[in-house]
């Protein structure tokens, strides 16, 4: 039968077929979801342009032309040039590669380590558990930013400070998001079946528990990306991130703030850039969270 | 009653383990900065007697644990440090920034609430329309809009082109030191010395900013009250209030709205300690000389005392906040 | 209050109400007809049966997206398909009133019992506020409430089912309608409260001349209060008779029901299951 057919079946023959149909449904489901489809659309053109940076830029994002400067948007340089004659196109594209660099290093750091965290803690229950909560308390005590922002101050401003900071910021909610799940878990008849089989902790936790959160934790990584893309932005605002001359967005608006009034592409441009990823990035996480965790309708 | 009472006791008594971790982080966070913090004090020329006598006088000679001993007194007894920049304690220049921060917040959140909430429930009663999706649409985009952006963007609109609103500041040079500082709020105490000159350009001045930085909850604040709107619509108790023959708004506001506004309260508490960190990059585009102003200024001079103990104030503040929401909710909801 | 009506009270026929679903209509009552006097009729089947969307479509409490088509739906001679909505909100708890299945959720959880009532009585009748309490504490002592002050000013959670039950008739009772559709009233009760219920509604609605309605699951339990049953199954009617002419049923279904009730008087070695014709979901 067509691969469709296979995947639509009403009895699945094996667990890979189960598995698949199912993951095939939830994608039939997103789909449906203009808004949903945009944002999606949207995230992988960032990332794609991103990633082709080298070859989609018109000029070194570096080079400074200062006869040039502050020229509005021209055929030569598509979204002008900035208060030292550089390229406003090309820096945005490399800057794509800073920003979205630094929000996918904080996630591949956050994720892991606060689900693994958080199930090992509520499975585990007894003391460790209550210092896993007291620790998050504090943690999420802080507003994100300005918990960054203290941590950015003992270290030297840049962008792996920047990682850093914002990483030591956001791992809490996912420390709690994996221990409400298994805590829903844990007592179920299947994981004590598990036991029963003589299955060490670490198995059980990595194999059973953890699968359980991957579906809140697909939407809450999605829609945090959107929060950590604007702490990132907002550190470069302030002088914490990258530094300049790094083309990060928020930085690009830092420096070019003082010409909002008269060349306002040169902030104004990067604003609309980080304004769009964020807002794919939310988007694409409210039709995830449709799809894998409907009763939030 | 008395179940309730036990519940608030403890999560009260969870504040202090609570707080006690913010002072471990901060110190700890204080001890790890690359520069060296008698330096930071006495100047990096200082002789070298100067330099080792300071380092006396401020303990660090001291193992960790009693330094941190003695920075818990300290906090305890209400001492932040002095700030290298101002050379004030630290708390004095805290009290003196934080109420243009609270007026700011607070006018944000009030714009916040009285938009944001009945675009929610006009939403939620209006669901799948091109009202719900024109609303559900400007809260996502709200949500995903870099504050300091919007900012500079309302600047360029409403003050360069347009002229509405005045610039960045919060009162016109005219007004400057005109009004007695009894709250200071600005508004608050030109309407309370009848100086309504005074009051107008405080108020046209905050108008922008609290705009700005309301956006971001207004957004958050209206698909809250659109989604609690939604679980509370599709309960039996609704159907029960359409059989009585109820009139569709009371069933909307006195019903539904009702059971909403425990959850909601919680979710409004939350927000505006969300708004404390808005603040911060508000604030500097705006120049208004708030604790977020104070905050970016004294960490781009390494003002470590400033830094700290700003810091250790917006966290014990939302910490109250959260305690503040959770008690509410308890009184609130004949449930619990 | 007792003359015979000479049309009516309730008049359906061929009831049709659909559901919008992913891949067109999906059907849940499929010509219905019946008609009903100041009696008492049960309307018995399983869930998905149509019994509850029936009730509801009398009163129009369907959602907005559910087409509902009839030759006629009549409530009293009027109109209740094409009657404006300020209409039926006269009606709606002024002349018919609806008791849902579980107080724990149909209440309003964050008012209590007496306001709830007082609500009703204020909905339909303009008396003060301070009137309307007190109307609804007399009510509460109707339904035989023991301590009607202290439950007026309780909340639902912290009535039991039963209380809760009483709060809900005393509610639906208060405006004075004449027909009082109940929809499993009983179903999330314990057993011995149940008969109680039941008994209470009997005599309320003998009292005050009213209509009732009783939907149900549990076919013996509301033959013994009503005087005519219907019988749906797949969105159809499948038999009508009047309640004491039960054990000459003529449907499959019906005898199906009937037949797989254990019996102390004559016992039997193995229970029949009910066979299921798929004409009748079709």
């Amino acid at each position: 039968m067509t691969t469709r057919a296979w995947l639509l079946s009403d009895t699945p023959a094996s667990r890979r077929q189960a598995i698949w149909g199912r993951r095939y449904q939830g994608w039939l489901a997103l789909k449906r979801n203009p808004l949903a489809v945009a944002g999606l659309v949207i995230v992988l053109l960032m990332l794609a342009m991103a990633a082709a940076a080298p070859i989609l830029a018109t000029h070194d994002p570096g080079t400074q032309n200062l006869a040039n400067r502050l020229q509005p948007p021209s055929a030569e340089h598509w979204f002008g040039t900035d208060e030292l004659g550089r390229d406003v196109w090309s820096r945005v594209l490399f800057g794509g590669r800073l920003t979205l660099g630094m929000v996918v290093a904080v996630m591949a750091l956050v994720a892991p380590v606060g689900l693994i965290l958080g199930a090992v803690a509520g499975y585990a229950g007894g003391w460790l558990d209550r210092v896993l909560m007291r620790v998050t308390d504090v943690f999420l005590a802080f507003p994100r930013l300005i918990l960054a922002l203290a941590f950015v101050a003992a270290m030297k401003p840049g962008v792996e400070s920047a990682v850093i900071a914002i990483a030591l910021t956001a791992w809490p909610p996912y420390a709690r998001l994996a221990r409400a799940e298994t805590l829903l878990v844990r007592n179920a008849d299947y994981i004590a079946a598990v036991r029963l089989t003589g299955a060490s902790g670490a198995r059980i936790v990595l194999r059973h528990v953890l699968p359980m959160c991957l579906g809140s934790l697909v939407v809450r990584v999605t829609l945090d990306m959107s929060s950590i893309i604007l702490t990132a932005a907002g550190l470069g605002f302030l002088g914490l991130g990258a530094q300049p001359p790094l083309p990060e967005w928020g930085t690009m608006i830092a420096t070019g703030r003082r010409f909002i009034l008269e060349q306002w592409w040169v902030p104004l441009v990067p604003g609309v850039a980080i304004f769009l990823v964020s807002l794919a990035f939310n988007l694409l996480g409210d039709g995830l969270r449709d799809v894998l965790d409907p009763k939030q309708r | 009653m008395r179940a309730r009472a036990r519940a608030l006791a403890a999560t009260a008594a969870s504040i202090p383990v609570t707080l006690f971790g913010l002072t471990i982080v901060t110190f700890l966070i204080g001890r790890v900065v690359p520069i060296d913090p008698v330096l930071a004090v006495v100047g990096d020329r200082a002789p070298q007697d100067v330099v080792d006598r300071a380092r006396l006088e401020l303990g660090l000679d001291q193992p960790l644990v009693v330094q941190f001993w003695h920075y818990l007194g300290q906090i305890l007894s209400g001492d932040l440090g002095r700030s290298v920049m101002t050379a004030n304690p630290v708390t004095q220049d805290i009290a003196r920034y934080f109420p243009a921060t609270f007026e700011l917040a607070t006018a944000a959140i009030i714009l916040a609430v009285a938009i944001g909430v009945p675009l929610g429930v006009l939403a939620a009663t209006r669901q799948d329309s091109w009202v719900d999706q024109a609303v559900r649409l400007f809260c996502l985009a709200g949500h995903s809009v870099p504050v300091f952006v919007l900012a500079l963007l309302s600047l360029m609109v409403f003050y360069a082109t347009l002229h509405w609103a005045p610039g960045p500041g919060r009162q016109g040079i005219l007004f400057e030191d005109m009004v007695d500082v009894r709250t200071g709020l600005l508004t608050v105490d030109a309407a309370l010395a009848g100086d309504w000159p005074a009051f107008r350009d405080a108020l046209r001045h905050l108008a922008q900013p609290a705009c700005v930085l309301a956006l971001f909850s207004l957004a958050y604040i209206a698909r809250m009250t659109r989604a609690f709107m939604l679980a509370e619509l599709r309960q039996e108790y609704i159907t029960t209030a359409r059989a009585k023959g109820l009139s569709p708004l009371r069933i909307v506001w006195r019903h539904a709205f009702g059971n909403v506004l425990v959850p909601l309260v919680t979710v409004l508490f939350l927000t505006y300690a969300g708004l404390l960190e808005g603040a911060v990059l508000t604030e500097t585009i705006f120049a208004w000389p708030g604790l977020g102003q104070y905050l970016t200024v004294s960490l781009l001079n390494a003002d470590m005392n400033a830094v700290l103990g700003a810091t250790l104030v917006v966290g014990l503040i939302y910490v109250v906040l959260n305690l503040l929401a959770d008690f509410l909710y308890r009184v609130m909801d004949p449930r619990v | 209050m007792s003359e015979p009506l000479v049309t009516p009270l309730v008049t359906i026929d061929d009831l049709h109400v659909d559901f919008p679903a992913r891949t067109g209509w999906q059907p849940a009552l499929r010509g219905v007809s019946l008609s009903l006097g100041r009696e008492k009729l049960a309307i018995v089947g399983e869930s998905g049966s149509g019994k509850s969307v029936t009730g509801r479509a009398l009163m129009r409490l369907l959602p907005p997206s559910a087409r509902v088509r009839a030759k006629t739906l009549r409530f009293d001679g009027i109109d209740v398909l094409n009657a404006p909505e300020r209409r039926m909100r006269d009606l709606r708890g002024g002349r018919i009133g609806l008791i849902l299945q579980d107080p724990k959720y149909a209440l309003n959880p964050v008012m209590t019992a007496g306001q709830q009532i007082a609500e009703a009585l204020r909905a339909h009748q303009s008396i003060s506020r301070r009137e309307a309490a007190e109307r609804a504490v007399a009510l509460l002592e109707q339904v035989q409430i023991r301590d009607p002050g202290r439950v007026a000013r309780a909340y639902p959670h912290e009535l039991s089912g039963g209380m809760g039950q009483r709060v809900m008739i005393a509610m639906m009772l208060a405006p004075g309608p004449d027909l009082l559709i109940a929809d499993e009233p009983t179903s999330a009760l314990y057993a011995s409260v149940q008969a109680e219920i039941l008994r209470l509604l009997d005599e309320l609605v003998d009292q005050r001349g009213m209509a009732l309605i009783l939907i149900s699951h549990d076919l013996p339990l509301v033959s013994r209060f009503c005087d005519k049953v219907v019988v749906m199954v797949g969105g159809r009617v499948v038999e009508q008779l009047a309640a004491r002419d039960l054990a000459q049923a003529t449907h499959p279904y019906t005898r199906g029901l009937l037949d797989c009730l254990p019996s102390l008087t004559h016992p039997r070695a193995r229970l029949p299951v009910l066979a299921r014709d798929p004409a009748w979901f079709a």
